[in-house]
């Protein structure tokens, strides 16, 4: 069975360690904050400005001057920290963010993403992608294997505008965990009943399996 | 010394046609409310506006974009606003999408004096194009440029008569680099106070970049997505 979103957020979340700062974008990857493991401490940034976001705010106490990345209003954190977006980008590009999780559209087995156009249908703008997976040190896209009519997103080539290149180093799909290397997508694991024929089948880019593949524990 | 002045009309006066304005907020969050709706009183046109949004569609600077006041957005997200996207398709609206970052590096640079500096963000993609590169620790990197408006316009938590201001919570973003790159910077704030009664270790903006300061009204502060537990 493919992941749904959540199971997919739960996945990435192993990857949290104690102590990591970590940039979670829009969508699937803010659902990560659900399932940090118990015994691991994580401070979440927020490219507007932010660092230590906390749930979202109780009934009738939303504030409007404290949203995040995605203009919810949430809360934060005691230890937490408010600065201005340049400030934002400094610790960004700085490398002092220890981990990102953006979604994508497309990815390639160089490391390649495409997540911020698809032209002639939406140019809503790359807001702080460009700037996030430039800068990374450590970058995980949280991302649907394949599109709703069963084309592969895990390509040779991006088909849409590039993000940024060479620059994804881990992936969890709906139907796998993969490694991102200098030789291709390294199979690591397999969502829970899918075989790693069916994993071949839904990736275009180059596919490297090694030994047993185990299935996705959570 | 006299920067206070009594309201949003005066404070945008001098502002004319054609001219190019930063204005601050991330979202809905921290713009200056008061001055947008001045602007669209104004009937001003043919205006370029940096901002890192473009409002939605009934407020914010798409009250700007719904009048045609705006001739060219630099922005980088517009994502909220169904008229702009009609209109940039339409190619009624020039566009300059700019990664977020680099946005507020070219505000935070222009305002202090350094007229370019390299970045990674957009390489080997179309922010890339025409652009210079340069490889820094084995890494290729942006040339990208320092930006100075005509009038920055920003909004704050709480002011004081010299132009000193304290930003509250995420409504901070691109208030503080904009007000240092402002030929003139107009501030509007929630609460305009005496200098002297604001903390001077908390001061975000020292008042040297700001020269005209008001107390906002009515604002609205609207929320873009309320999302509650």
């Amino acid at each position: 069975m493919a992941l749904t979103k959540e199971q997919i957020a739960q996945r990435i979340a192993k990857e949290l360690k104690d102590g990591y700062y970590v940039n979670l974008g829009i969508g699937i990857p803010t659902l990560v904050a659900n399932y940090i493991p118990e015994g691991v401490e994580v401070i979440l940034q927020s490219e507007n400005g932010m660092l230590g976001i906390g749930p979202f705010p109780l009934q009738g106490e939303a504030d409007p001057d404290l949203i995040n990345a995605g203009k919810q209003t949430v809360t934060v954190l005691p230890g937490g920290s408010f600065f201005d977006s340049s400030a934002s980008f400094g610790m960004i590009r700085g490398g002092h963010v220890d981990l990102t999780v953006l979604g994508a559209f497309e990815v390639t087995d160089k490391g390649d993403i495409a997540s911020w156009k698809i032209p002639g249908k939406m140019v809503k703008g790359m807001g702080g992608a460009m700037d996030l997976v430039a800068s990374a040190k450590n970058i995980v896209v949280a991302m649907q294997h394949t599109s709703k009519d069963g084309q592969s997103k895990l390509l040779k080539e991006c088909t849409l505008p590039l993000t940024g290149v060479a620059c994804v180093k881990k992936i969890v799909s709906d139907l796998a965990v993969i490694d991102v290397t200098d030789e291709g997508f390294k199979l690591l694991e397999r969502a829970p009943g899918v075989t790693v024929d069916d994993i071949r089948k839904a990736t275009e880019g180059k596919l490297i399996v090694e030994g047993e593949i185990p299935e996705m524990q959570f | 010394m006299n920067k206070v002045v009594k309201d949003a009309q005066e404070a945008i006066a001098g502002i004319k046609d054609g001219m190019t304005l930063m204005v601050g907020g991330f979202g809905l969050s921290g713009i200056p409310e008061n001055c947008i709706t001045a602007l669209v009183e104004s009937g001003i046109k043919d205006l370029t506006c940096i901002s890192n949004n473009a409002g939605v569609d009934d407020f914010g600077l798409g009250l700007l974009l719904q009048k045609r006041q705006v001739k060219k957005m630099i922005s980088s997200y517009v994502g909220e606003n169904a008229e702009f996207e009609r209109q940039l398709l339409a190619g009624e609206l020039e566009v300059d999408l700019i990664p977020q970052g680099t946005l507020a590096e070219r505000c935070r640079a222009g305002g202090a004096g350094i007229p370019a500096f390299y970045v990674p963000a957009g390489y080997g993609t179309e922010v890339a194009d025409n652009k210079e590169v340069r490889v820094f620790n084995g890494k290729p990197h942006l040339l990208e440029y320092g930006m100075v408006a005509d009038f920055a316009i920003v909004k704050a938590w709480k002011g004081d008569t010299h132009g000193n201001l304290i930003y509250r919570n995420t409504a901070n973003n691109f208030n503080q680099p904009m007000a240092t790159a402002g030929k003139i910077t107009i501030a509007e704030v929630e609460e305009l106070v005496p200098a002297g009664t604001l903390d001077p270790n908390m001061i975000h903006t020292p008042g040297i970049y700001v020269q005209r300061i008001f107390q906002g009204k009515n604002y609205e502060k609207r929320i873009e997505r309320k999302t509650e537990r």
